[in-house]
């Protein structure tokens, strides 16, 4: 069918206005991190002079006086170890829920979107006092525990819709053939599962990386601060200068690799995050 | 019952046992423990002064103006920004779904929101509307003294603005996945009756999208019920901004009043508990079970 000049017209227009309200605050926190301290307050949306400064400052004094290395360093590992207990039990249970008939299938769904929907701030009184007495305040499994609570819901009802659609008689046809059970569940059904828990892991590590509240409530230091909770306790070099610049060059650090890792995933990203929720 | 179905029924438990106690670890027993709290005076500042009182940090929480003020806060935020990503998601899902071009761009950039962290986002906004940095003031038709931190609903408005540019994605892909499984035969059929575009719209894609809907709104209002990070970051609960969940925050971590803290802590999740069934009860009978559609 072909399209009028009008419709195409209008098409651009709505795809730059969507693209362009995308992109703004990200381009805005990358403009301003290449800011000088001179030009910070210049409300300039793309800096008249650009340095590297805020990034820089982040680094001084290495892992001992930068605000920034140890959370970071905090973060990746919180993430990544959240992601990947989260995704060994979500698999566990995502298998039996797909493959398996067991009374206490859809108990254990129906429980999961409970748990999607639980207000965490609910548990954050709590946790804070158990963690103190537990020894478990300002320590990494204080917050992977409740990281993997809160992502578990997400992992399970991707892994189950991803689970369903694998043509799971290819094990056997493979064990007819010749394959020993171990040689068909590496060569045939470990290939098809590994693109959904590959979309599940992404978004779990979004998921941990992102959070606030409980990084917030359950730590006090660098031991195991975050860097979204990091940021909010920057500082600046006086009392009398504000940290925005290194706000600013913080968050282009934490922003840019995900934002590539997005992208280069987009595909699956998508298809995890609907599906759970279009079927169910 | 077959050893067979017996030691499948075990294999199914087994496999989700892990899972379930993870999960139920960190909400089940603490809610519980939460109760618990909510019903003694437990300030760590003065633990000599602990004790049994009932439901008096119920009382104390629901005859305070504060209370009532964070809840029509919460309330009046989750409502308008999720009835502004429900329309604007819904008008980037029916440009994705009918793309003439640039679908992947439209997709691409809708993701780039969805991947950055939330507090990074509210930094990003703030600094944007704040008066010394932000370029937000040198716009024309702005006042280039505008204190968007100043006052309350002004406040609202660039919080609003950085909660919706943030899950409006989500939103989108939500609908959009809910608009492709509509028989695009239907649509064929109405127009050859003579249907115009708006009554295709609102006969056919808004009735078979209802689910769809739905879901989305659900995950979204329980979303924005608990907003904290964005008000933490850009007003800290200044000039009335305050959520129930900084509330929250605020007695529990920042004072250290267990008890009154918990006590709100339980009147969000009942409230929550309210949002979820009111949902549930408007999708009927579907249930969640992950649909073998």
């Amino acid at each position: 069918m072909a399209h009028s000049a009008r419709e195409r017209t209008l098409w651009s227009i709505g795809l730059l206005v969507v693209v362009l309200f995308a992109l703004i605050p990200v381009v805005w926190i990358i403009s301003l991190s290449l800011k000088t301290p001179a030009t910070i307050t210049d409300q300039s949306f793309i800096p008249t002079e650009f340095s590297l400064d805020n990034y820089k400052g982040l680094f001084e004094g290495g892992i001992a006086e930068s605000p920034f290395i140890k959370p970071l360093i905090n973060s990746l590992l919180i993430a990544s170890i959240t992601t990947f207990i989260s995704i060994v039990l979500a698999s566990f249970a995502a298998y039996a829920i797909a493959r398996l008939d067991f009374p206490g299938r859809r108990l254990m769904l129906a429980g999961a979107l409970a748990i999607a929907m639980f207000p965490p701030i609910s548990t954050v009184g709590p946790l804070f006092d158990m963690w103190r007495t537990l020894g478990l305040y300002d320590t990494y499994p204080g917050l992977i525990i409740p990281y993997l609570t809160f992502s578990l819901p997400l992992a399970i009802y991707t892994l189950v819709a991803f689970f369903r659609e694998i043509p799971w008689e290819l094990e056997q046809a493979a064990q007819v053939d010749g394959a020993t059970p171990f040689q068909a569940f590496r060569k045939v059904i470990v290939p098809l599962a590994a693109p959904g828990m590959f979309t599940a892991a992404i978004l779990v590590f979004i998921f941990a990386w992102n959070d606030f509240l409980f990084a917030i409530s359950l730590t006090s230091s660098d031991a195991s601060r975050t860097v979204p909770a990091a940021l909010a306790f920057f500082t600046g070099d006086s009392q009398f200068t504000q940290p925005t610049g290194n706000i600013a060059a913080a968050a282009v650090l934490v922003t840019v690799p995900i934002i590539i890792f997005v992208l280069l995933f987009q595909r699956r990203i998508v298809a995890g995050l609907t599906a759970g929720a279009v079927k169910g | 019952m077959s050893a067979r179905t017996r030691s499948e029924h075990r294999l199914g438990w087994l496999l989700c046992a892990p899972a379930a106690i993870a999960m139920l670890a960190v909400t089940a027993y603490p809610i519980g423990y939460a109760l618990v709290l909510s019903v003694q005076k437990i300030d760590l500042r003065f633990p000599e002064e602990s004790g049994f009182v009932g439901l008096q940090n119920y009382e104390a929480v629901l005859t305070s103006s504060l209370w009532w003020t964070d809840v029509f806060n919460t309330v009046f935020l989750s409502v308008i920004s999720v009835s502004i990503e429900l329309a604007l998601g819904m008008a980037i899902a029916l440009v994705m779904h009918k793309a003439i071009f640039g679908r992947g761009l439209v997709r691409t950039s809708v993701l780039i929101p969805y991947g950055i962290v939330t507090v990074v986002a509210a930094f990003s906004w703030q600094f944007a509307f704040a008066p010394d940095t932000g370029f937000v003031n040198q716009l024309p038709l702005i006042a280039d003294d505008m204190d968007w931190f100043g006052g309350r609903f002004s406040s609202f408005a660039v919080i609003i603005m950085a909660e919706v540019w943030k899950t409006t994605p989500f939103m989108a892909l939500l609908l959009l996945a809910g608009l492709t499984t509509i028989d695009r035969g239907l649509y064929d059929a109405a127009k050859v009756d003579g249907a115009s575009a708006w009554q295709r719209f609102t006969k056919i894609t808004l009735p078979l999208m209802k689910p769809a809907i739905l879901v989305a709104l659900l995950f979204r209002t329980l979303d924005a019920f608990r907003i904290f990070d964005t008000i933490f970051i850009m007003t800290a609960g200044a000039q009335n901004t305050e959520s129930v969940s900084i509330l929250g925050y605020n007695q529990l971590i920042s004072r250290l009043n267990l008890g009154l803290g918990s006590a709100v802590s339980v009147l969000i999740f009942i409230a929550v508990l309210i949002i979820a069934l009111i949902f549930v009860r408007g999708l009927g009978a579907r249930q969640p079970d992950g649909g073998k559609a």
